[in-house]
């Protein structure tokens, strides 16, 4: 062990170096200062100023996405510490590893209301996976290697470290390595083998069963697995929001997105399913429409690494707690043995039914008969011609479901969004950060007109900083879900959805006054030469309008708190679930 | 409508109670009573906790606690295999005409009393709940000015305890 004596803030600065930060979004102010000044001389921390402490939030959660550490975001207190919650709550819903460090007003002023006091550790605790005050410089070092094991162990999520400003002030004798004491956190990862066994069991017993993959499989780094498990067992698969990726778009076994916007392949095969083997998802109600009629006939086998997750909404057969990697591999495992005593499971029925929903009803959508833009055929071509290999960054919303649907995803994690909290805004920052922590590969947020407004000032960091993120802009000049909403139960009464954004402003103009290069796309033939373009220019951020028809609406659909029985595939336009069979 | 009596193991840290009671707010349970001190050991606190559950199960709230760090055990303690008691301070009218009856009823509940008025009396009394119950049923027609009572707590019966291996968690991480 190593002593050393310094102040709080440079033991903060070395905690972060030891522990392998290289990239710390943030903004500085009066109670994170004293931080500010050892990270000037640090030549191994790279701070990214951003204009907006939302943005150093979700710019980290892009980084951790890609990277697969855990990301980091510094704020002063009070305001800046708050303009955090979203992010944090972001990261929350969608188990990212985030580490976020805040000032707080000195010990002596805390609980007096001081200038930019908030109690962000308070504010924080529904929403991270643990938070910390730290008063005491000798508690810095620690602090920080637990808030790092707690982020990016069991099942990831945001962490806030809480410093005050008395403490990264205060001098004293730095220690390192430092011992960890978090004697009541205890994850498991390793699944119990008897249920694993169970599992095996059930899979090739059953006659319709589903593997319903979320977003524990792309944390857990269990792509590949997946791929062997599903091969062996010739099991059809569907990959949630969360999951786009985790199992390739284009594997014959691929049954796509379940979900209120899932494909009607995705959403028969669970409802029909007699089985299903849910990995690292959680059942949630944009997956499983109204709960009490979600795949009324099936077992569930449930793995995740969050207990509490399993029979939270839907009781489990079989539950497994573990690590999504090391529960497929055990399964595989498990499933070889069943194979070797005889028992293969027999799904050619199943797949008759399913192949046949899935010629019957395929993904698709209507040219607007005006000649303008499809915003579907626009992301669409976006795929084909920025290709696989990139990473797509959505907002929320009408784009994002497009995103999900028309972009094929062919390898893990190359799809980021904000999937649990929806978060308007997420893409602009989010690619950034993605941007940083994968430099070479090209980055597209596919972003809403909407969302683009909130948080565009991000652009200025791109562009000062040079991350050339390439950003399309579907611009239908409305806030287009909500409109969807309010064509469909609302009698097309369009209360305050309309942002007029063909007129103000201007986003080329926009682009351009931020040093970005602004292209604008209006008519169809157009469409490939835009993207093009945006694909030639490496040096320097894009941002392109395409201007869209703004009455497009995303289907299939499960209205909200419907059963997926009554998916329509268009306006009152329901499946024929028999169909083929 | 179930009631169970939880007991929680807690590492004795700033901002504990807030996060177990707003964990319980915010995952839609009620808290019927709680009690909160520390146990033989000063860095543990424990806390009972008596959970009323209607529709939700158990066990999502008891896997949320669990996912608290500073959480280090939770044990569902069954009211036939643990003492259960809340402490109970009511001051009651008593004036030289009824004073010999409410003193008649401390006795017969084996209560005692604590403080001597003129015209009132305050009475402490352990128990379980339907005990509890009873005595401030008999003394309401007395006339009961004030009532304040504590939470549960509650311990398992016989020689094994359930701090033990959460206090070897906390040295070995210690």
């Amino acid at each position: 062990m190593t002593t050393e004596q310094m102040t709080g803030a440079q033991a903060l600065v070395r905690a972060l170096e030891n522990v392998g930060v290289d990239t710390v979004f943030g903004i500085p102010g009066g109670a994170i200062l004293p931080a500010y000044d050892p990270l000037y001389d640090s030549v191994k921390l790279r701070h990214i100023l951003v204009r907006h402490e939302q943005g150093a939030g979700h710019a980290a959660q892009g980084y951790a996405m890609v990277t697969g550490k855990v990301g980091v975001c510094m704020a002063t207190s009070g305001p800046g510490a708050t303009n955090l919650v979203t992010p944090i709550s972001d990261a929350y819903m969608d188990s990212v590893p985030l580490v976020a460090i805040t000032g707080q007003v000195a010990t002596s002023l805390i609980g007096t209301d001081g200038f930019q006091e908030a109690d962000i550790a308070g504010i924080t605790m529904p929403i991270t996976k643990h938070n910390f005050l730290v008063t005491d410089a000798k508690d810095i070092g620690r602090t920080i290697v637990e808030a790092f094991h707690i982020a990016s162990t069991g099942r990831p999520g945001p962490v806030l470290v809480d410093i005050a400003k008395d403490a990264l002030q205060a001098t004293f004798d730095f220690e390192w390595p430092v011992q960890m004491h978090l004697p009541g956190y205890r994850p498991v990862t390793r699944p119990h083998s008897k249920q694993v066994r169970e599992a095996a069991r059930l899979i090739t017993g059953a006659e319709r069963p589903v593997l319903y993959v979320g977003g524990g499989v792309l944390k857990a780094g269990a792509s590949a697995e997946l791929k062997v498990l599903a091969e062996l067992t010739g099991v059809p698969v569907v990959t949630t929001l969360m999951a786009k990726g985790a199992f390739p778009d284009s594997h014959p076994q691929h049954m796509g997105m379940p979900g209120m916007h899932g494909t009607v392949g995705a959403v028969g095969a669970l409802q029909r399913s007699d089985l299903l083997v849910a990995i690292g998802a959680r059942f949630d109600d944009r997956v499983t429409g109204m709960l009490d009629t979600f795949a009324p006939d099936a077992k569930v086998v449930h793995a995740d690494i969050d207990p509490a997750e399993i029979s939270k909404n839907r009781h489990a057969d079989v539950p497994i707690v573990g690590d999504a990697r090391e529960v497929i591999a055990d399964l595989i495992v498990a499933v070889q043995a069943e194979h070797d005593a005889g028992r293969t499971g027999d799904y050619a029925a199943w797949w008759r039914q399913l192949n046949a929903w899935r010629d019957t009803y395929p993904l698709g959508y209507d040219l607007p008969e005006d000649g303008s833009l499809s915003p579907q055929q626009v992301i669409e071509r976006i795929g084909a011609l920025v290709g696989p290999d990139a990473y797509y960054v959505a907002g929320v919303g009408q784009h994002q479901m497009w995103a999900a649907q028309f972009i094929k995803y062919e390898r893990p994690g190359a799809f980021l969004n904000s999937g649990g909290a929806g978060t308007m805004g997420y893409a602009v920052p989010a690619a950034m950060g993605a941007k940083v922590g994968a430099p070479d590969t090209q980055v597209w947020a596919i972003d809403g007109d909407g969302c683009f407004q909130m948080t565009n000032q991000e652009l200025a960091t791109c562009v000062v900083e040079g991350i050339p993120v390439k950003i399309a802009v579907i611009n239908n000049g409305n806030l287009g879900m909500v409109r969807q909403w309010q064509t469909l139960f609302y009698e097309g009464r369009y209360s305050n959805t309309k942002l007029h954004t063909n007129r103000v402003p201007d986003f080329v103009k926009l682009a351009e006054a931020y040093g970005c290069v602004g292209l604008r796309c209006e008519r169809p033939e157009d469409v490939d030469a835009v993207i093009a373009k945006a694909m030639e220019i490496n040096d320097t951020p894009v941002v392109i309008d395409f201007v869209v028809h703004p009455d497009a609406m995303v289907w299939p659909m499960v209205a909200a708190g419907t059963s997926n029985d009554d998916i329509k595939i268009a306006r009152d336009l329901a499946p024929e679930w028999e169909n083929g069979d | 409508m179930t009631q169970h009596t939880l007991s929680v193991l807690v590492e004795n840290t700033p901002g504990i109670l807030t996060r177990v009671a707003a964990l319980f707010a915010r995952r839609g349970f009620n808290i019927e009573s709680l009690a909160v001190g520390t146990t033989e050991h000063p860095e543990i606190s424990r806390m009972t906790i008596v959970v009323n559950v209607e529709g939700l199960p158990l066990e999502q709230v008891t896997k949320q606690l669990n996912k608290l760090v500073n959480v280090l055990k939770i044990v569902e303690l069954d009211p036939g295999t643990s003492v259960q008691r809340e402490l109970v301070l009511i001051k009651v009218r008593a004036d030289a005409e009824t004073r010999s009856q409410v003193l008649e009823t401390v006795q017969l509940f084996r209560a005692k009393v604590v403080d001597v008025a003129p015209d009132a009396v305050t009475v402490e009394a352990t128990g379980n709940r339907d005990k509890l119950d009873a005595l401030i049923r008999i003394l309401e027609p007395f006339g009961i000015k004030e009532l304040v009572q504590s939470g549960m707590v509650a311990i398992g019966r016989g020689a094994r305890s359930i701090t033990d291996r959460s206090l070897r968690a906390i040295e070995r991480s210690a």
